[in-house]
């Protein structure tokens, strides 16, 4: 039997923060890794938002192997015969330090483990943690791969079903409601081609956003990040709604219409994709958090529900990054008290809601329900579609003024409905 | 329906390691029941169909460990756990 101070499942962004800053900080770590290599289990849209955490890891950024920095941003409602796109472009994203990535979890997580290991952490790959040690109602280890480890306190960054923390008794199995599920293709395409696409020069990147007709109506939307050399395509679509579509197309068929929309199908053209990827995303926001600490367990990352979409921004790296270092903050202090109940490790839910993870959590609790009104994703790309179609129609005869082409889509009806969706997005 | 041969070439994209057991497992007497249907449906790899006899049966191979059909099927139908270390899908990009 061996000892450590901390054990940590999972080599994903929480574990590693985790183990980056607690390693940095002298004391014995052993991360517990499933995958052949950190980052093998792992799944991203994805785009990385630095600034909130950018000086939890001082050192890390100038060497991160990060893919493009994003300077366009781009969200398209997407109707079923129309689609209507809004660009953004701003000075203050090309300058540094550069607001957020795009970003690979395989390279990414692998290089993050590195420094972590060299700060003095012990990894251990190809393996799982198979069940949890209790003593006295206490967490006092893990059984993986055959063997009891024990350590003062276990840290479960295993990831958004958490079967470490479910093991310990901390939590329950997920419902739909909380959940979406993400289905992602890395498609290769050369860098020069990239850059004509989407206008890009250098390492500057691009992230679309689209709703509507990406997910066939239901809840979700779809993504698109230019990485170096490839670009990551994909839907998001809540679960609960997905089980409510009854037969409507299946999940991988969804994925395979979006790419074949007109607004996407030109800009992956040539391209060949390298990789297909799946994976389930806490999405229930603050509501839905699981819990924090135990005796002798913290959660961190996505295992705790880390993760916030609120509509133009889905983030949930930095919310791990931050949520692991935090933790590790934690466990020093009950390091230096030698008590690692839950009474102690509670410390860690403070640090969380005097950070920015908690306060988002807090600031964006309502997200969640306005988002999940319908209308955002199969009424409005719809309306919009519709009216700008009116706009620019010149007809074989006469052109009707523009005013009672307005009025034709916004009836009194559709602004009614308008204004109580409009008190609704007051709460975000 | 998403066409099921290209889906499958798709998955053949990535790499895979041979493990044991199958990690999920479809509890006994279960496979009838409309909790399981959904599965059919919602597996981002496909691999939940209709038996021949009626009910559902799953093909573990080509598993993206995803998790959707524990959060949406739930675990009084399937027995879900995840691969033995060192098995299982392995993301080169994630």
């Amino acid at each position: 039997m061996e000892k450590f101070d901390v054990i940590i499942a999972g080599a994903g962004l929480a574990g590693l923060a985790a183990a980056y800053t607690l390693a940095g900080n002298g004391l014995e770590v052993l991360v517990l890794e499933r995958g052949d290599y950190p980052g093998a289990k792992n799944v991203t849209g994805g785009r990385l938002y630095v600034n909130p955490i950018r000086d939890l890891f001082q050192d890390l950024w100038d060497e991160a192997p990060l893919e493009r920095f994003i300077v366009r941003e781009g969200a398209v409602l997407m109707a079923r015969n129309h689609s209507v796109s809004i660009g953004y472009a701003g000075n203050e994203l090309r300058a540094e330090p550069h607001q957020s990535y795009s970003i690979l979890r395989a390279k990414f997580d692998r290089w993050l483990a590195e420094q972590a290991e060299a700060k003095g952490a012990m990894l251990l790959t190809k393996v799982r943690v198979d069940e949890v040690i209790k003593e006295d109602e206490k967490i006092v280890g893990v059984l993986a791969g055959g063997d009891e480890l024990r350590a003062d306190v276990v840290i479960a960054c295993d990831g958004v079903l958490s079967l470490v923390s479910e093991k310990a008794g901390l939590r329950t199995p997920g419902s739909p409601h909380d959940y979406a599920v993400g289905l992602k293709e890395v498609i290769a395409l050369d860098p020069a081609v990239i850059n004509d696409r989407f206008h890009l020069e250098g390492n500057e990147g691009a992230a679309l956003l689209f709703i509507g007709e990406a997910t066939r109506g239901l809840f979700g939307g779809g993504f698109l990040y230019t990485n170096k050399e490839s670009i990551s395509l994909g839907v998001v679509i809540g679960v609960q709604s997905l089980l409510e579509a009854g037969s409507a197309p299946d999940a991988p068929a969804m994925l395979d219409a979006f790419k074949q929309r007109p607004e996407i199908a030109p800009l992956i053209r040539g391209g060949t994709t390298l990789e297909y990827a799946a994976h389930v995303i806490p999405e229930g926001g603050y509501k839905a958090l699981g819990p924090l600490y135990g005796n002798g367990m913290l959660v961190a990352g996505d295992a705790a529900g880390l993760a916030l979409n609120i509509g133009f921004t889905v983030r949930g790296m930095e919310y791990a990054l931050a949520s692991g270092y935090y933790a590790a903050q934690a466990v020093l202090r009950a390091s230096a008290a030698r008590n690692f109940n839950s009474e102690t490790l509670a410390i860690y839910k403070q640090f969380l809601e005097e950070s920015f993870v908690l306060k988002d959590f807090k600031n964006f609790q309502e997200t969640p329900a306005v988002l999940g009104n319908p209308r955002f994703i199969n009424h409005y790309p719809e309306l919009v579609g519709d009216l700008m179609g009116q706009i620019y129609r010149v007809p074989p005869g006469p052109k009707d003024r523009l005013y009672p082409t307005m009025r034709k889509v916004f009836t009194l009806t559709e602004m009614w409905s308008q204004l109580k969706d409009l008190r609704d997005v007051s709460k975000i | 329906m998403s066409d099921s041969t290209a889906l499958k070439a798709k998955l053949g994209l990535d790499i895979f390691k041979p493990g044991g057991e199958p990690h999920i497992k479809i509890k006994p007497g279960m496979e009838k029941d409309p909790r399981l249907q959904q599965a059919i449906n919602i597996c981002p790899a496909g691999l939940y169909s209709t038996a021949d006899k009626g009910g559902v049966v799953l093909n573990i191979d080509g598993c993206l460990e995803c998790g959707t059909c524990r959060i949406a099927c739930g675990t009084d139908v399937l027995e879900w756990s995840y691969p033995e270390g060192g098995t299982g899908v392995q993301f080169r990009f994630g």
